[in-house]
């Protein structure tokens, strides 16, 4: 990017690169994972609060009950879109190197697919009793 | 990174005081920011007594008395003293607003009127920022009437209806209260187009003569040029005019959505 020293014209330093014709998606989808989750929370609580003190046979019987096991899914995928999502934000907000910017926003992708996969493998798993 | 921290030769270091008017039974006083770019000196805030019995109620009366009567060589932008021009927005007490219509007696409690230029410009000297990429953003809308339809011989014609849905959009005078108190501007002003840009560019997309809406959204959306916005909202705290745009880019996010849904 030019910096405020270029000679480049404010208008051509403004219009740059030009719009992306993006972001309303993750806009869009930001919401709509905060709407799923605010329906979520509360069974995912209580069925958290009946897991307290039970053992891996308890948590197993309780998760192999359909219903349980897919509300924690798709609990899993809305909050790891939304962190991710809501981690691309703060990233581009407040990081203004491009490469410090896209190793970050890599890392973001990664971290947040790889607790998603992680947590629904273990729900799969204890949900199929194996 | 975002800077926490003004650069060094930004900090503010001492300053004068100027001795009270002889012979003002009531004085207000004023700390107002000052920065001459030829004594390559740090900015510094000087403090002066403003003689109320003999000045205007506002706090942009009070500069002028001081400039008048205390220091000609205090910098600052002025013009229609009425709140329509939006030349002398400035930093009041912590709150960006215009000189001309707040008054000195509404800010402080009763001690300092504290005087900043507008925050994180680039200041040109004492109270006067430098707009360029702010007016650079506001010409990037285009704001101004696009049509395909050849001119009609007399006028393009518009409903009561459609012409109140510019009500709350056209009353903008381009001040920069909104944006420079707005943290996503703060950080971002190269690629955000900030909170006035966006409210002019919802008066163009929002409409009813204009051809170009399409256009006009394809332009904006961006991550960067307008979502930027995560709706903080010191936009609407600052407007000196009463207007929302918080509320304006939110109608330029619901249009962007209903486009794909």
């Amino acid at each position: 990017m030019s910096g405020p020293s270029s000679l480049r014209t404010p208008l051509a330093r403004v219009r740059a690169l030009g719009s992306s014709h993006s972001g309303t998606r993750d806009f869009w989808r930001q919401r709509l994972t905060a709407v799923a989750m605010v329906l979520l929370i509360v069974p995912v609580i209580a069925v958290v609060l009946t897991l307290v003190g039970s053992n891996q046979a308890g948590a197993k019987q309780l998760l192999g009950y359909l219903p349980i096991a897919i509300i924690l899914l798709l609990f899993i995928v809305a909050s790891t879109w939304h962190m991710r999502i809501g981690m691309q934000i703060v990233i581009e907000d407040y990081v203004h190197g491009e490469k410090t910017k896209l190793a970050l926003v890599i890392a973001n992708n990664f971290f947040c697919i790889a607790v998603a996969l992680a947590s629904i493998y273990a729900i799969l798993k204890l949900s199929s009793g194996v | 990174m975002v800077e926490l921290a003004l650069p060094k030769n930004s900090r503010i270091t001492g300053g004068k005081s100027w001795p009270k008017p002889a012979g003002a039974t009531e004085t207000r006083e004023f700390r107002v920011y000052r920065w001459n770019p030829d004594d390559g000196k740090n900015p510094s805030v000087d403090t002066y007594h403003v003689d109320i019995n003999d000045c205007g109620p506002m706090v942009l009366d009070g500069l002028i008395w001081i400039k008048n009567h205390i220091d000609p060589t205090l910098t600052f932008r002025r013009s229609c003293r009425e709140g329509v021009c939006g030349s002398c927005a400035m930093n009041i007490d912590g709150q960006n607003t215009l000189a001309c219509t707040k008054s000195m007696h509404d800010v402080g409690a009763g001690g300092a009127v504290k005087v900043n230029p507008l925050p994180h410009q680039p200041v040109v000297k004492d109270l006067v920022p430098d707009l360029t990429n702010f007016y650079a953003q506001y010409a990037s809308i285009e704001p101004w009437l696009k049509t395909t339809t050849p001119t009609p011989q007399k006028e393009w014609k518009q409903s009561h209806e459609d012409r109140e849905k510019l009500d709350g959009l056209y009353e903008c005078i381009l001040c920069a209260c909104c944006s420079t108190s707005c943290p996503s501007y703060w950080w971002n002003s190269d690629r955000f187009l900030g909170p006035a840009a966006l409210l002019q560019a919802t008066r163009w997309v929002t409409d009813s003569r204009d051809e170009a809406t399409g256009e006009r959204l394809d332009n904006l959306e961006d991550p960067f040029r307008l979502y930027r916005c995560h709706t903080i909202m010191n936009c609407a705290k600052a407007c000196p005019k009463g207007l929302n745009p918080s509320k304006a880019i939110a109608e330029l996010k619901l249009k962007m959505v209903e486009r794909q849904i």
